[in-house]
C-alpha cells in the first residue's frame, strides 16, 4: 500500500511539474500576474509530494518490504537501520528519487529567498526548475521506477553493496547532489534572463549566492567521495580520475570558472554573455555526469548497472534541455549589450584569464574522459585513458591558474599596472621560490614537482597575507580591530577559500613526493618500521557482525618506544553477496597517515600486511573543506542578509544596482 | 553572429558521439592479434596426459581454437552451437581448458559432451596471456598458414557462427 | 653455571621482536613491478591498475611480468609485450599516435584558442567602447546636465 501511495505522489508531482514548468514562463512572456504566481505554490507542493515519496521509499527500506524490486535488490534482512535507509539512494532508481527529492529543496529555498526578485524573473527560474523536475519525474515513471512491485516478494533481499555499507554512503551522495542539482539554480537564472532579455550586473548579484552554496556543497561532496575511497578501497588510493570521478569535477571546475566570472558581471558588468554560457555549461556537465554514470558508455568501478535504454533517455533529455538552451543563447546572447571596459592588464582580465585555464582543464578532462568512446565509436580501436595522462595535462594546466589567483586579486578593477604589480609581490616571489626550492632538501627529498607544488601552495600564502596587509593598511587612525571589522565577509570568503586550496595542494604535494609503502609477512610478534614509526603484529582474532565474518588483527604503533596507538584492520566476508573486502586501519593525524591494511592470511597465524605512512595527506580534504568553508563566509555577506531580510521588492530591479558599497 | 552558434555545434557533435556510444561495449577488447600469426604451443592433452598437442600440427588446414573451462558459465551457453557444428563437420574445433582442473574437466565433458577432437590443457594460463584471453570463453579462427583470421569474445551463437565464421572458414578453406 | 652462560646469551633473542620480512622475494623487482604495473590496466576489471587488483588474469599477468623482469626485460620491452596481445586498452598512459594527437595536444591547443580569444575579444571591446567619442554638442550637454546636478544635491 505504502508504495503504491509513493509511486501515485510521483504521478502528482508530475503533473505539478508539468503546470510550473508552462503556465509561469508564459504568464512571465504576456506579462499575466495570476499565471505568474502558480510558480510558487506548484514548487512548494512538489517538494511535499516528491517529499511524500521519499518517505514512502524510506519506510519500505525499513520494513523491510521485499515485494518492492528496488528495496528487494539493494537490501537485507540482516542490514542495520541506518544502512537500509542510506540504500534509498544506493543504486540507480532511488538515487534518481534522491536527485528529483534535492531539487524540489531548491525549489522550495528558490521561493523562499527569492522576494527581492522581479517577478517575471522568478517565474522563469520556478519554470526552467520545474522543466527539469519534469524530466526527471518522467525518467522514473517510465524506466526506472523505485516503487516497482516484486511479485511474488522475495524471501530476502540481495544486499547493499558491502563497499557502500559505510557512513560515507551515508553522506557523499546528498552532498554531491546538493551540488549538482544546484547548478540547475544558476542554470536557470541564466535560462531566466536569456528569456526575459534582461541580464545585467543585478542578475549577477542574484545568481551568486545560489551558484556559491552549490559549489560548496559540490566541494564537500568531491572530497567526501574522495576520502571515502581512501579509507574504503583499502589501497591509499583517493583519486584516480575514474569517469565517474571526472563526471563530479567537471561541474566542479566549471562552477569555480562561474562563481569568478559572477564576480566580473556582478561588480563590472561585464562578459555577461560569457556567464551565462558558464552557467548552461555547468548545468549540462551535471547532467552529463548523470548520463555518463547511468548510461554504461564507460567503465568505471562507481558505475550504476548500466542500461542503455536507460542511457537512451538520459542523452535524449539532456540533448533537449541543453540544446534548447544553447539555441536560446544562440538567439538571444547577441543582443545583449556590452559591459564596462577594461584593459589587457586588469583584474577583470585576470579573472577571465583565471576562466581560460579553468575551462581548459575542464575541456582537458572531458577530452580524456570521452576520449576512448571517440577513438571506438569512429572505429579506431580501443585505448584506456588514465591518470598517467591526466596527471600529465592537468599540472601544466593548473599551474598559471594558481599564479593568476596571486596577482588577481591585487590587481585594481579595470586598469591595472603591470610592473606595479611586479613591485608588490617581489617580495612574496623571492620568499616562495627561495623556500621552495630549499624545503624539499631540508625534508629529504628534492624533486622538481615537489618543489613546484611548495612553490604553488607558498605563493598563494605570500600573496594573501600581502593583500591583507594591503588592505589593513590606512592612515585614517582607525585601530588594526576596527580595520578589521571593517573587512566585509565575503572578502574573507575569498581568503579563505584560496587558502584552502593550497592547503590543498600542500596535501597532494607531501603525499605524492614522500608516502612510503611496505608490503610484509608479518608473523605474530614481529615489527615492521615504517616512517619512523614502528608496527607491532599482537595477532589476529575471528568476529561476527551484523551481516559479515571478519578477521581482526592488532597492531602496536610505536615510535622511539613511545606507544602511539593500536590499530584494528579487518578482512571482512559479507556473507550475502559472498564478497570480501579489507577495512584498512588509519590512524589520522594532521601531519601524516599511518595506513595498515591486511592482505592474505599465511600459515600458523601470520597474514601478508600492507604498511603506509602518508605525510600531510589530510590537508588534501581539510583543504577542499575550508575552501568550501570560504564558500559559506562570502554568502553570509552583510549584503545578502540585508537582501534576505527585505520584504517585497517595491523598486524595480534597475535601481537596486546602484548605490550598494562593495569591497 | 556564428560564434554564438558554436557551443551548440559542439554539443551536438558531443551528443552524436554519446549516442553512438550506448552501441558500443565499453568493456570488449578487440584483440591486436587477428591477421597476425598465432602463437605457437605445444601443451600436454587433456584425455591422453602423456600426448602432446602442438600447434603446428595443424598447418594446412583451417581450424577453430576454443578457450573454456568447467568453471566458466557461459561455456555452458555456447556448448550446444559448438556440438551442432562439431556434428557438421565443416571445421574441427579443438579445445583448449584453461586455467582448469581435470577431473572437473573431464567430468564436465561427460556431462555436456565433447566437440573437440583434441583438446589442450594450459593450467597455468600462459597459453591464454599469449593469445591475449581474457576471459572465456573465447575461440580463435586460425587459417592454414597459422594466421588468426578471427576472435569471438564471449560465448558463440547460431547467428554469428552462420553469419561470420562458416563464411570465413569456407573463404580461407579455398584459397 | 654453563646453563647460566647459555641463558644470559639467549636474552639478547628473547628481549629483540623480530622484523617482519619483505613480503615479495625479491623487493628491488617489486617495486620495479609496482611501477609498471601502476601504469597497466587490468582487463576484467571496472578499472583498476594491474597493481591493485585481485582478480586472477591481474595476479596472472603479474606474474609474468614479475618473470619477464626476471629475464631483465627492459620496461619498453615488458610493455611491447602486453601490447602485442591484448592492443593499446591495457596502457592507462596512451601511446602517442596519430590517433590520439588530438588527445595529447587537445588540451594545449584548448589552452592556446581560449587565450588568443581572450585577448581578441578583450581588443575588440576596447575599439569598440573607444570609438564611442563624444561629439561637441554632447559634451556641452553633459556639462550643462552635470551642473543642474549639482544645484539640486
Amino acid at each position: 500500500m505504502i508504495p503504491e501511495i509513493g509511486h501515485f505522489a510521483l504521478i502528482l508531482a508530475l503533473c505539478v511539474a508539468v503546470v510550473q514548468g508552462s503556465l509561469p514562463i508564459y504568464g512571465a512572456a504576456v506579462g499575466s500576474s495570476t499565471l505568474m504566481s502558480v510558480a510558487k505554490p506548484a514548487a512548494r507542493g512538489q517538494f511535499i509530494l516528491v517529499l511524500l515519496a521519499f518517505c514512502c521509499l524510506g519506510y519500505a527500506f525499513a520494513a523491510k518490504d521485499f515485494s518492492v524490486l528496488y528495496v528487494a535488490a539493494t537490501s537485507n534482512s540482516q542490514l542495520p537501520l541506518h544502512y537500509r535507509l542510506a540504500a534509498i539512494w544506493g543504486a540507480h532508481e532511488g538515487s534518481l528519487l534522491l536527485w528529483t527529492f534535492i531539487l524540489t529543496i531548491w525549489m522550495v529555498a528558490v521561493t523562499f529567498f527569492s522576494t527581492h526578485l522581479p517577478e517575471a524573473m522568478r517565474a522563469r527560474i520556478l519554470g526552467v526548475m520545474g522543466l527539469v523536475s519534469l524530466g526527471f519525474l518522467l525518467f522514473m515513471l517510465t524506466v526506472s521506477n523505485p516503487f516497482e512491485r516484486l511479485i511474488p516478494a522475495a524471501v530476502d533481499g540481495r544486499d547493499l553493496n558491502p563497499l557502500l555499507q559505510d557512513p560515507g554512503m551515508v553522506i557523499h551522495p546528498p552532498m554531491l547532489y546538493m551540488g549538482y542539482v544546484g547548478f540547475s539554480v544558476a542554470f536557470a537564472f541564466a535560462i531566466a534572463a536569456l528569456l526575459g532579455g534582461t541580464l545585467d550586473a543585478a542578475w549577477a548579484r542574484w545568481s551568486r549566492p545560489w551558484t556559491t552554496v552549490a559549489w560548496c556543497f559540490l566541494t564537500v561532496g568531491i572530497a567526501l567521495g574522495s576520502g571515502w575511497a581512501y579509507y574504503e578501497l583499502g589501497w591509499g588510493g583517493w583519486w584516480f580520475w575514474d569517469p565517474v570521478e571526472n563526471a563530479s569535477f567537471m561541474p566542479w571546475l566549471a562552477g569555480t570558472a562561474l562563481i569568478h566570472s559572477l564576480a566580473v558581471t556582478d561588480k563590472r558588468g561585464g562578459f555577461k554573455v560569457w556567464t551565462v554560457l558558464l552557467a548552461i555549461m555547468a548545468f549540462a556537465l551535471s547532467l552529463m555526469g548523470t548520463f555518463l554514470v547511468r548510461s554504461g558508455v564507460l567503465t568505471s568501478v562507481h558505475a550504476f548497472a548500466t542500461d542503455p535504454k536507460r542511457g537512451l533517455f538520459i542523452l535524449a533529455f539532456l540533448a533537449v534541455v541543453i540544446g534548447g538552451s544553447l539555441i536560446l543563447y544562440a538567439w538571444r546572447a547577441p543582443r545583449v549589450g556590452l559591459g564596462g571596459g577594461f584593459a589587457l592588464v586588469s583584474r577583470e582580465a585576470m579573472l577571465l584569464g583565471n576562466n581560460v585555464l579553468l575551462v581548459a582543464a575542464l575541456g582537458a578532462v572531458l577530452l580524456g574522459t570521452l576520449y576512448p568512446l571517440f577513438l571506438d565509436a569512429l572505429g579506431l580501436g580501443k585505448i584506456s585513458v588514465g591518470p598517467p595522462y591526466f596527471d600529465t595535462v592537468f599540472v601544466p594546466l593548473m599551474t598559471p591558474a594558481v599564479f593568476l589567483m596571486g596577482i588577481g586579486p591585487l590587481a585594481q578593477w579595470k586598469k591595472a599596472s603591470l610592473p606595479g604589480l611586479a613591485m608588490r609581490l617581489r617580495w612574496a616571489f623571492a620568499v616562495s621560490v627561495a623556500t621552495a626550492l630549499a624545503l624539499p632538501f631540508v625534508l629529504g627529498k628534492w624533486t622538481p614537482l615537489i618543489s613546484l607544488g611548495l612553490l604553488l601552495a607558498l605563493w598563494i600564502v605570500t600573496t594573501t597575507a600581502i593583500h591583507l596587509r594591503e588592505r589593513l593598511a590606512h592612515d585614517d587612525g582607525s585601530s588594526l580591530w576596527d580595520r578589521l571589522a571593517a573587512v566585509p565577509r565575503s572578502y574573507w570568503g575569498m581568503l579563505l577559500a584560496h587558502c584552502g586550496i593550497a592547503l590543498f595542494i600542500v596535501g597532494v604535494t607531501m603525499v605524492k613526493g614522500f608516502e612510503v609503502e611496505k608490503d610484509v609477512r608479518m608473523n605474530v610478534g614481529e615489527t615492521a618500521t615504517i616512517g619512523g614509526y614502528t608496527f607491532r603484529f599482537d595477532g589476529s582474532q575471528e568476529l561476527k557482525g551484523p551481516n559479515y565474518m571478519a578477521a581482526r588483527g592488532t597492531f602496536r604503533v610505536s615510535q622511539d618506544g613511545r606507544d602511539v596507538t593500536v590499530m584494528y584492520p579487518e578482512k571482512r566476508l559479507y556473507t550475502v553477496q559472498n564478497q570480501t573486502l579489507t577495512e584498512a586501519a588509519i590512524d589520522s593525524g594532521l601531519l601524516r597517515d599511518l595506513y595498515v591494511s591486511l592482505g592474505e592470511p599465511l600459515e600458523d597465524g601470520a597474514w601478508s600486511v600492507r604498511l603506509y605512512h602518508k605525510p600531510f595527506i589530510d590537508w588534501i580534504w581539510g583543504g577542499c573543506l575550508i575552501m568550501a568553508l570560504g564558500g559559506v563566509l562570502a554568502i553570509s555577506d552583510r549584503r545578502y542578509r540585508l537582501a534576505w531580510r527585505r520584504e517585497e521588492a517595491d523598486v524595480p530591479a534597475a535601481t537596486q544596482t546602484a548605490g550598494q558599497k562593495i569591497s | 553572429m556564428k560564434r554564438f552558434l558554436l557551443p551548440l555545434a559542439i554539443f551536438v557533435v558531443m551528443v552524436g558521439f554519446l549516442a553512438v556510444g550506448l552501441t558500443l561495449d565499453p568493456r570488449k577488447v578487440p584483440s591486436p592479434l587477428v591477421g597476425k600469426s598465432a602463437p605457437d604451443f605445444s601443451l600436454p592433452q587433456l584425455h591422453d596426459q602423456e600426448k602432446v598437442f602442438s600447434s603446428n600440427e595443424l598447418r594446412g588446414k583451417v581450424w577453430l581454437l576454443n578457450f573454456w573451462a568447467s568453471w566458466c558459465g557461459g561455456c555452458k551457453d555456447e556448448h550446444p552451437v559448438l556440438m551442432q557444428l562439431a556434428q557438421s563437420g565443416e571445421v574441427p574445433i579443438y579445445g583448449m581448458d584453461y586455467k582448469d582442473r581435470r577431473e572437473e574437466a573431464l567430468t564436465w565433458l561427460r556431462r555436456w559432451g565433447n566437440p573437440y577432437p583434441v583438446i589442450a590443457v594450459d593450467e597455468s594460463g600462459r597459453v591464454g596471456i599469449n593469445y591475449g584471453v581474457y576471459g572465456v570463453p573465447e575461440t580463435y579462427m586460425i587459417d592454414k598458414a597459422g594466421v588468426i583470421r578471427y576472435k569471438q569474445i564471449g560465448p558463440l551463437d547460431e547467428d554469428t557462427v552462420k553469419g561470420k565464421i562458416l563464411p570465413l572458414v569456407r573463404e580461407f578453406q579455398n584459397k | 653455571m654453563r646453563w647460566l652462560l647459555v641463558m644470559i646469551l639467549l636474552v639478547p633473542c628473547l628481549a629483540e621482536a623480530k622484523e617482519a620480512r619483505p613480503l615479495a622475494d625479491n623487493p628491488q623487482a617489486e617495486a620495479r613491478l609496482k611501477r609498471l604495473a601502476v601504469e597497466l590496466r587490468c582487463l576484467v576489471c571496472q578499472n583498476q591498475t594491474l597493481a591493485d587488483s585481485n582478480a586472477p588474469l591481474a595476479e596472472d599477468l603479474r606474474r609474468e611480468v614479475r618473470a619477464m623482469i626476471a629475464q631483465d626485460m627492459s620496461d619498453k620491452d615488458i610493455i611491447d609485450f602486453l601490447v602485442a596481445r591484448y592492443g593499446d586498452f591495457v596502457l592507462y598512459r596512451p601511446p602517442l599516435k596519430a590517433t590520439t594527437a588530438l588527445l595529447w595536444l587537445g588540451p594545449f591547443l584548448l589552452l592556446i584558442a581560449g587565450a588568443t580569444t581572450l585577448v581578441r575579444a578583450l581588443r575588440r571591446r576596447q575599439k569598440k567602447l573607444a570609438d564611442v567619442a563624444l561629439s561637441e554638442e554632447e559634451r556641452h550637454r553633459v556639462a550643462q546636465l552635470l551642473s543642474e546636478g549639482a544645484k539640486h544635491s
